[in-house]
């Protein structure tokens, strides 16, 4: 198992964890979209709710996030999705081929080496390079968008490298049963 | 680069009380030039204030301490201690016996009175040259009520320091910032107001959706701010005295932020990301009408007026990485100002227009910086693991910013221009993203 793929499972449950902790919401928000993302679960009258299911059905959001990583990962300054980013994209996208039901928030997001306003472009430049890439391969436009956090949503806080590295990142948010 | 000058030139401040004898009537005795250099900070006395009423004995010391943490926080003034005085003030009308004051070294002397009506207060104030044994200008009186009385002795402090420095004060201002509290992973952040000296803080939301990077208005009473209140960010404007608030710069399927008002107030300009790029536009206010000023495919953000409202500083990656450019305030063609080593961000245009406060980033360090507005004259003013968004001061001397340590949480710091006095601004918390709004009137 590489030191990513340990990484990703840490975070599914970092995730997981995010969103069993309950927080004032309604139309103000929590600060987070409406989705299984890091900063939110589906929001109603303040009270969180987040189905997710088992992770040992494929056809589970928590099967999405545990087992295909709702995430990829950046280097610094950049946009590029990495080898290992778009075949994450590419399980992604088979799977959103699959359960069409829902639709997807695409996060962005950045480490805290930069000034806010910077990171908040760059993190919608990431959110939009693994959105176009789902685009490509056959996930239709109408259920995603972007929001991007810059480097204020970031999942580890520790001011070095190894949480850096995880805190540059597209996050594919389930964001709910679409109409 | 050539254009790097890594020194950073220190303060000058003369004195010339009394040297000038010849000069004509006119001419302050008392005097303090700042410039480049270093001389002592000036010797000054500030008395408790007289009370004229039995209630206005409640203000005596108060007055007198803020007046003294305002002039001494500058780093230009130092405090002879209270307890060094031979010199008393029990009559504000009495004259001064300078040779006690000139014993014990003070320079300037600031005398107050104060009496109290019920809820009204007046506030009186001399300022006296020990040297060369002379009053600088005419007593001042400021009148309102007791509970701004922090504000009063403000006034004081802007009209001592412009007396002896010759340029503006700065003290009778406020500071918008976002207040932080709890896990940096799930981050609080409330915009709150707060007078410069970090009193008087009011928050102005209640922190349920993530706030960043405010803009006060030039009058001060109003603020543009990013919000992610429904869910993706969208630029919020309020008006403090109103309490109204409306969202602006919408733009269908963008992420819109970095606002900031035109000189005027009568709009505004922002970045709008969309579809991987991030462009600049302007929005008027009263029409709605939005024009596009930049369409690079890079990013362009953090933009920045110039007082005139004749140009705009921001920053673009076009180049490749992080760079400061100035372009026409209608668009047009932006000319790079930013050659040295590392990453640019943040340019904030001074309000006297001559220079040019930004955010660099070079070999793993933050710094704050001015250059010229044409890029030349680079000084770093300040070093450290992350600084970053600066505001300046009403008067243009001093910046204020946002400093983190290594691990730890965000403060506001300020540093005068001149690289020197680097303080901690007093705020309930963590702080970050300061705007500093005007002198008030």
């Amino acid at each position: 198992m590489t030191l990513t793929s340990k990484a990703l499972l840490i975070l599914a449950g970092l995730a997981l964890a995010a969103c069993n902790n309950p927080r004032a919401g309604g139309t103000f928000g929590g600060g987070g979209a409406d989705g299984f993302g890091d900063t939110g679960g589906f929001q109603d009258a303040g009270i969180m709710t987040g189905n997710l299911g088992d992770p040992n059905d494929p056809r589970s959001v928590a099967h999405f996030q545990q087992r295909i990583g709702d995430r990829v990962f950046f280097t610094t300054d950049s946009s590029s999705l990495t080898s290992e980013g778009r075949a994450t994209l590419e399980a992604q996208a088979r799977w959103l081929n699959q359960n069409t039901q829902f639709s997807i928030v695409m996060e962005g997001h950045a480490d805290e080496r930069g000034t806010r306003d910077y990171n908040i472009a760059l993190g919608e430049r990431r959110a939009n390079a693994a959105m176009q890439y789902l685009i490509s391969q056959g996930v239709s436009a109408n259920r995603m968008r972007v929001v991007s956090y810059g480097k204020d949503r970031p999942v580890e806080a520790c001011a070095a490298q190894r949480c850096w590295d995880v805190n540059r990142r597209a996050v594919t948010a389930i964001a709910g049963v679409t109409g | 680069m050539t254009r790097l000058f890594l020194t950073i030139p220190a303060l000058v401040l003369i004195c010339l009380a009394g040297l000038f004898a010849a000069l004509p009537a006119q001419a302050q005795p008392l005097r303090l030039q700042i410039t480049e250099g270093v001389i002592e900070p000036m010797p000054f006395a500030m008395p408790a204030f007289v009370a004229e009423n039995s209630a206005g004995a409640q203000f005596s010391e108060g007055l007198a301490r803020v007046i003294a943490a305002n002039l001494s926080n500058t780093g230009l003034f130092r405090e002879v201690p209270r307890q060094a005085h031979i010199g008393r003030i029990t009559s504000f009308d009495a004259a001064v016996t300078y040779s006690e004051w000139r014993a014990v070294n003070v320079q300037a002397l600031i005398t107050g009175a104060v009496a109290v009506q019920g809820n009204r207060m007046t506030v009186k104030f001399r300022l006296f040259d020990v040297l060369s044994g002379q009053q600088v200008g005419d007593g001042l009186q400021f009148a309102g009520t007791t509970d701004s009385w922090r504000r009063m002795a403000h006034k004081v402090s802007d009209a001592v320091y412009s007396r002896i420095t010759g340029e503006g004060g700065y003290f009778d201002s406020r500071v918008v910032f976002i207040s932080e509290s709890g896990p940096r992973t799930n981050r609080t952040r409330r915009l709150a107001i707060m007078d410069q000296d970090g009193e008087n803080v009011q928050f102005l939301t209640d922190g349920r959706a993530m706030v960043i990077g405010p803009r006060v208005s030039l009058t001060g009473e109003r603020i543009l701010y990013t919000t992610y209140e429904t869910g993706t960010p969208r630029i919020a404007l309020m008006n403090t005295q109103t309490g109204q608030r409306q969202f602006v710069g919408d733009m269908p399927g963008a992420q819109v932020f970095s606002p900031r008002f035109t000189p005027d107030g009568g709009g505004l300009v922002f970045s709008a990301a969309r579809g991987g790029n991030t462009d600049l536009y302007r929005m008027s206010l009263g029409s709605g009408q939005m024009q596009q000023l930049t369409s690079s495919p890079s990013i362009a953000t953090a933009p920045s007026f110039s007082p005139d409202g004749r140009f705009i500083a921001f920053e673009s990656d076009r180049s490749g990485t992080s760079q400061l450019y100035v372009m026409p305030a209608s668009g047009g063609e932006a000319r790079r100002i930013s050659f040295g080593q590392g990453r640019y961000s943040t340019p904030v245009w001074s309000p006297r227009g001559d220079l040019i406060a930004f955010t660099k980033q070079n070999a793993g360090r933050f710094h704050i910086g001015v250059m010229r507005t044409d890029g030349s004259e680079e000084r770093l003013l300040t070093a450290s693991f992350l600084d970053e968004s600066p505001t300046w001061a009403p008067n243009g001397r001093v910046i204020m910013f946002t400093r983190e340590a290594q691990g730890g949480d965000p403060s506001l710091f300020s540093v005068d221009i001149t690289g020197r006095n680097l303080r901690r601004v007093p705020t309930p918390g963590p702080a970050s993203d300061p705007s500093w709004g005007p002198l008030r009137p």
